[in-house]
């Protein structure tokens, strides 16, 4: 287009200098004018009938949802009783497929691999390995995705999350960030990839920073299982059995909001020292209630939910199953080399309220938060040389009961499972969340501090509690 | 295209999977025959009209701000095929913000046939900002009176006529959730492609001192410079405006696209 050049200019200078002669107000005229005639036309073409019931019962509940004393503890609630839901109600379906996916079909696999005469090598890499923790990925994450899902989905169908938005956006104000936040922190609830692609929606590259680097801090879909499995077994183990699902449920709450704050804490401190700025202002349309769609809601939590993590999950764990038969059957020094791992991180774990078996696990677990849980089953099975038929198998338990036995045997207490619960709430992204943050920043610094930052809040909580409980017992 | 109008009380639209003469192509459209855009506010179920002509299950959910990036599907009618862009939701064209920009630049530069703006009849005084901005832009529009059942349930009646009358262009009422009115969308969309269906957008009346003399001179210039455009006007206007991207676009001579090739010189350089 060379030859429109000098065009182009003259056509650049006679835009300025007639821009000059204008009303200085041009642009806001202009819109009015938009106004004008939308409300002209409108005006013409609605008519309203009387009073509607419908719009009466919206009002009354978003006085409830988004009232300023009544939102955040309706927001609490609802959590609540969701987590509640998932907790209970998957507690029985884990059992059973542990049951079928592992006492039954384990076996059988071992037999027909015996059967063949393959070599054992062979059979431990496959069976051992690569068929185990996937099968272990899917009894321990199928049942409370395919409760989770649903509810969230029935949620958002329904108009509620932009309600959410609405309640915490002077929160976020208040740090100095965009209250769009708490929509691309929702969209982490789901999946923390997700949410940092979300983060497009605000436009101040300052506040759209500070929503990238902090949205690891929403719990994903990768750790929500492990949450609630953890809770359940340490901190409903610590109430009668009527009360364990709700305690359960509490702990996992207070790790959401311990997400929440570390959040809004870390959103402070970022827009008061490398993203210094003031909030911009925006406005949030609050949709209508609508009733959702069952089906849909189905359609969309299954398939594009619950399938979609439970195949990353399943791709992620077959590799890493392999990959932890290996550590746990290739042996240096008399010792296999899972064992100099786990022995060579048990000091600093100790000092973070852990054990060497868990940061082996989350070393393993890098691609996929997923897996951290059978991974870390796996491991403490090996350590405690409990796994019954072979070194590296992982244990079999079907319930939290036996679930606790293995861990007992590990060496684990309440201190254990509490700091594990807010280590897989601060530790670094998922290594698809880390490439998704340099593909949307661009940036090696940022993501190298998106990166490495949780582990800030993570070492300081970790370390805080073990030496108090220490210091208390 | 009035007649468009007379499904919103008979719900002539199947609310079933089938649509007679439709062909689902999902996210391989194919060679094409016309590119349609689909616009509107956010949270105004624009997604739920997509995934209905194309057959995807692009994620919807009752939030503004879901759609961030464009998708895009295709889909077939009466021997036609048409590739089918979704845009993110956005209130107006005049600022921006980077969701807006990827609507505005595709509505501009991308050369749809047809601008499909989905609006909703339940707030229609504030989503028709959006609708009087895309018809300074282009001819080719037709207006999508989504949430129909929303608007009964709150007792707003909406002349779906008359409305077609002030703007222009086909309106068809639609309930997009339960299928509602996509027959008749997708004759319009069929109609403004094909030419069968002649659009005389409604454009505003500015009473600006010196700005219709001022817009008159730089419209001749930029018409001058780039060819006959058919937005020579509205590019004027956004100069007058000190608009950065329009004013980059006409630097860099990208602006020249506007008048040239067809609707395959999407993403391509100038």
């Amino acid at each position: 287009m060379s030859a429109a050049k000098p065009d182009a200019r003259s056509v650049l200078e006679a835009a300025h200098e007639l821009g000059w002669r204008l009303p200085p107000d041009l642009n806001d005229r202009i819109t009015e004018a938009i106004y004008a005639e939308s409300s002209e036309i409108a005006g013409r073409r609605v008519r309203r009938r009387g009073g509607s019931m419908r719009l009466a019962w919206q009002e009354a509940l978003d006085r409830i949802l988004t009232g300023r004393w009544t939102g955040i503890p309706a927001m609490v609630l609802l959590l609540g009783v969701v987590l509640w839901l998932t907790i209970t109600g998957a507690n029985y379906p884990s059992g059973m497929l542990a049951e079928l996916l592992i006492d039954r079909w384990w076996h059988g696999l071992r037999e027909v691999f015996a059967a063949m005469g393959a070599p054992g090598w062979l059979r431990g890499i496959v069976v051992d390995g690569m068929y185990l923790t996937t099968a272990w990925v899917v009894s321990v994450m199928l049942p409370p995705m395919a409760i989770f899902f649903p509810l969230f989905t029935i949620l958002e169908d329904f108009g509620y999350l932009p309600r959410v938005a609405f309640n915490l956006d002077r929160m976020f104000k208040a740090a100095g960030a965009h209250g769009k936040q708490a929509l691309t922190m929702s969209m982490g609830l789901g999946c923390n990839a997700a949410g940092v692609v979300a983060c497009r929606i605000i436009d101040s590259p300052r506040e759209r920073l500070i929503a990238i680097v902090t949205n690891n801090f929403a719990l994903c879909n990768g750790r929500w299982p492990t949450q609630m499995l953890i809770a359940s077994v340490f901190v409903g183990g610590l109430f009668p059995p009527a009360l364990g699902g709700m305690a359960a449920a509490g702990a996992v709450m207070g790790v959401a909001g311990l997400g929440f704050a570390l959040t809004w804490l870390a959103s402070l401190v970022l827009s008061r020292t490398v993203l210094r700025g003031e909030a911009s202002t925006f406005s949030l349309e609050l949709p209508p209630y609508r009733p959702p769609n069952i089906l849909r809601t189905f359609y969309t939590s299954i398939i594009d939910r619950t399938i979609f993590v439970l195949f990353r999950a399943v791709v992620f764990a077959m590799p890493a199953g392999a990959v932890i038969w290996l550590i746990g059957n290739v042996h240096v020094g008399g010792q296999s080399l899972a064992h100099w791992m786990v022995g060579a991180l048990d000091a600093p774990a100790w000092w973070l309220g852990l054990n060497g078996v868990i940061l082996v696990a989350y070393v393993v677990a890098i691609p996929a938060n997923e897996i951290v849980i059978p991974t870390v089953l796996m491991l403490t099975a090996l350590v405690t040389g409990q796994a019954g038929a072979g070194a590296g198998v992982m244990f079999e338990v079907e319930e939290a009961d036996r679930f606790r036995q293995l861990l007992d045997a590990g060496g684990w207490t309440v201190l254990t499972g509490v700091c594990l619960m807010i280590f897989s709430l601060c530790h670094n992204p998922c290594s698809t969340t880390i490439y998704t943050i340099w593909r949307e920043t661009r940036s090696l610094k940022w993501t190298v501090l998106a990166t490495l930052m949780p582990f800030v809040p993570g070492i300081v909580l970790c370390g805080g509690i073990a030496a108090l409980a220490r210091a208390l017992t | 295209m009035g007649g468009c109008g007379s499904c919103a009380a008979s719900g002539c639209g199947t609310s079933g999977a089938r649509i007679a003469g439709l062909t689902r192509l999902g996210l391989r459209p194919g060679a094409w025959d016309a590119v349609v855009g689909l616009a509107g506010n956010p949270n105004t179920g624009k997604s739920t009209v997509f995934n209905r002509l194309t057959g995807l299950r692009q994620h919807t959910g009752n939030w503004p701000g879901k759609t961030i990036a464009r998708a895009e599907g295709g889909f077939g009618y009466r021997g036609r095929r048409y590739r089918l862009i979704d845009l993110p939701g956005t209130y107006s064209l005049l600022s921006a913000s980077p969701d807006e920009e990827v609507a505005r630049d595709f509505i501009l530069f991308g050369r749809p046939d047809v601008v499909v703006v989905v609006v909703d009849a339940t707030a229609l005084e504030r989503n028709l900002n959006l609708a009087l901005q895309v018809l300074q832009i282009t001819d080719r529009v037709v207006v999508c009176l989504n949430l129909m059942d929303e608007a009964r349930a709150l007792g707003i009646d909406v002349d779906v006529d008359g409305l077609a009358e002030d703007l222009g262009v086909p309106v068809v009422a639609c309930v997009a959730r339960e299928g509602a009115g996509m027959v008749a969308l997708l004759d319009a969309i069929h109609g403004v492609s094909v030419g069968e269906v002649a659009c005389r957008p409604r454009r505003l009346g500015l009473s600006v001192p010196g700005l219709t003399e001022a817009l008159d001179r730089l419209t001749a210039m930029v018409a001058g410079a780039f060819g006959d455009l058919p937005q020579a006007r509205w590019v004027a206007l956004r100069l007058l405006h000190r608009d950065r991207r329009i004013t980059e676009a006409v630097r860099t001579g990208e602006i020249a696209r506007l008048g040239a090739g067809d609707g395959a010189a999407i993403g391509a350089g100038p």
